[in-house]
């Protein structure tokens, strides 16, 4: 061990350290985004450790820098167009690609590099096939979804997919188990092509709602296959990095269920509930009785008279893109002196969080985003609460009806206001496929329509009674 | 050098440091964290360039160490990125409310 070694033991000490200081300041606000760059500077650390530690020839310099400009490039454009309505599809891309990346350097050392390969490194590669893979098609297929470019296929929906995904599971372990005997030959590919389907066998039957979570577990396995790829490479510092991930989107995963009030199990293996299955299609209309709907006007008359009103936006708003149109409508709102507030659900939007970040886009005050426990005793001093595209999480059944599916999830109290508007395209159900007992309550009046169009609406409808102008 | 015992042992306690790492996390910071999480993911980027470095010039080898390093750090600088353009969102507006 030469000095130089030395000194890149110590880079790789330093880079591990700073990737955990890294994650664990990402849990806070505060701290966010320096630990985004202090993760970053840790991840530049290590490879620059690495390079040190390897010293590559010319024509392998060459290649990482084919690599480097190609990927850094498409990386960079990528993060700069993206629109922040678009967050959870990007996640799930940049994260199929780093199940990508350990799948091909496994690939590659299978094929051309397994000549006197230990009985480790062979299962290794095993494992990070296989996780890659499903990463990959997994975290692509996610994606499709959440473009909608992919719909749910029906079969998908009845018990033959559970026998798809098993066959395919099976064939998996089959290439996996026999692949050490020959590295080169049909097992791989078997392995390959079996859990590549199997990726997409399994995130294809799962709802657009529930979509956040498997990306988060997508996640989590991008790290495991990272690991397993530091055991196939030989690379402490990659299994140490790969595990923390690995571990720590298994715990983020867990975390996103418990707000959803959704088992893991029952994401995974229950299939679509609504989202994009035809639970929630006009089928379920009927089921509701007293229905009090309204017009955009009706509710602009009742905004300009309150002194508290409460936006609590969801998922809708984010799918309508709605979050500028709101902010607009609020502001016109405070010229008019109402005090204005966001209730923003654990699981708002598409992603826990994402919804924060939608409405931070559109320059809403921070302080205004209340979260679920602080807003929940305002709510019987809100003269008006407007529902935007949220539905389970304002479900007061959460609270009241033991037989709710939702019982015990806890839900925004909008019921104790004194006037809701619910803007909603339709009576469709939420992702929980279940009626909303905040519907037929007196006090709370349907705006059908898109959220965006509505909260136009509202705006033109406040200015022309002069509001706005006066302030 | 890497025994296998050694390189379980770094599994384990990675695995141990990662679930302790995210504890409590407000729900504001879930997309952020996730997508910090996802960008060191990207860490396989140390794979891709020792494949490539210990390639010995088998073209093979080269060729799929470059695309798989292309592939990782697609993952890394652009999630890196994006979630600074988020974080920084929150910063900006902490300071505009205070106007």
């Amino acid at each position: 061990m030469n000095v130089l070694d030395l000194f890149g033991y110590s880079i790789d000490l330093l880079a591990v350290l700073l990737l955990a200081l890294g994650l664990k300041g990402l849990s806070t606000v505060r701290s966010a985004r320096s630990a985004n760059g202090l993760a970053a500077l840790a991840m530049g650390l290590a490879v620059l450790g690495l390079l040190l530690q390897l010293q590559p020839d010319p024509i392998a310099w060459l290649w990482i820098a084919i690599g480097t400009a190609i990927g850094g490039l498409l990386g960079l454009v990528t993060a700069r167009r993206v629109p922040m309505t678009a967050m959870p599809e990007t996640v799930a891309l940049f994260n199929g690609c780093g199940g990508m990346a350990s799948l091909l350097v496994a690939m590659a050392v299978a094929l051309y590099d397994s000549d006197g390969a230990d009985l480790v490194e062979l299962i290794s590669i095993v494992i990070s096939v296989f996780v890659g893979a499903i990463t990959f098609t997994g975290s692509i297929a996610a994606m499709g979804k959440l473009q909608g470019w992919l719909g749910t296929p029906g079969w998908t929906q009845s018990s033959v997919r559970h026998g798809v995904n098993i066959t395919l599971a099976i064939a998996a372990l089959v290439g996996g188990f026999t692949m050490p005997g020959d590295p080169t030959g049909a097992p791989l590919w078997i392995l390959l092509g079996a859990s590549s389907l199997l990726g997409i066998g399994v995130t294809l039957p799962i709802g657009g709602a529930d979509m956040p979570v498997v990306i988060s577990l997508l996640n989590s396995y991008s790290g495991v296959a990272a690991a397993a790829a530091g055991f196939v490479v030989g690379s402490q510092l990659l299994i140490v990095a790969g595990a923390m991930v690995g571990a720590a989107g298994l715990i983020l995963t867990q975390v996103m269920c418990t707000g959803m009030n959704r088992s893991l199990v029952s994401v995974l293996f229950g299939g679509a509930l609504g989202g994009s299955a035809p639970v929630g299609g006009g089928g379920d209309e009927a089921g509701y009785t007293r229905i009090v709907s309204c017009s955009a006007e009706e509710c602009a008359m009742a905004l300009e008279n309150a002194e508290r009103v409460v936006f609590v936006p969801g998922y809708g708003l984010a799918v309508a893109q709605a979050q500028h149109a709101l902010r607009e409508l609020s502001k016109l709102l405070e010229a008019n002196g109402s005090e204005v507030s966001y209730a923003i659900h654990p699981v708002a939007g598409r992603m826990p969080g994402h919804m924060n970040v939608l409405l931070a886009e559109a320059d809403v005050p921070y302080e205004q985003l209340l979260e679920m426990d602080t807003i929940n005793p305002d709510f019987p001093r809100t003269d008006v609460v407007i529902v935007l595209g949220a539905n389970d999480v304002v479900n007061p059944d959460a609270k009241n009806d033991a037989q709710s599916p939702l019982y015990g999830m806890p839900v925004l109290e909008v019921d104790q206001a004194r006037q809701v508007f619910v803007v909603k395209r339709s009576l469709g159900a939420g992702y929980a496929g279940i009626k909303n007992a905040l519907f037929e309550l007196p006090q709370t009046a349907m705006v059908f329509g898109d959220a965006k169009a509505v909260l136009q609406q509202l705006c033109t409808e406040l200015r022309s009674q002069g509001v706005g102008k006066a302030a | 050098m890497t025994t296998l015992s050694q390189a379980l042992w770094v599994l384990l306690l990675g695995s141990l440091l990662g679930l302790e790492l995210i504890g409590k996390v407000p729900p504001t910071l879930h997309t952020p964290l996730m997508s910090g999480a996802n960008a060191i993911s990207g860490i396989t980027v140390l794979a891709s360039i020792t494949l490539i470095a210990n390639a010995q010039d088998n073209p093979a080898l080269l060729i799929l160490g470059s695309v798989s390093l292309g592939f990782a750090l697609f993952n890394v600088i652009g999630g890196f990125l994006v979630t600074d353009r988020m974080l920084a969102m929150f910063s900006r507006k902490k300071s505009g409310g205070a106007r």
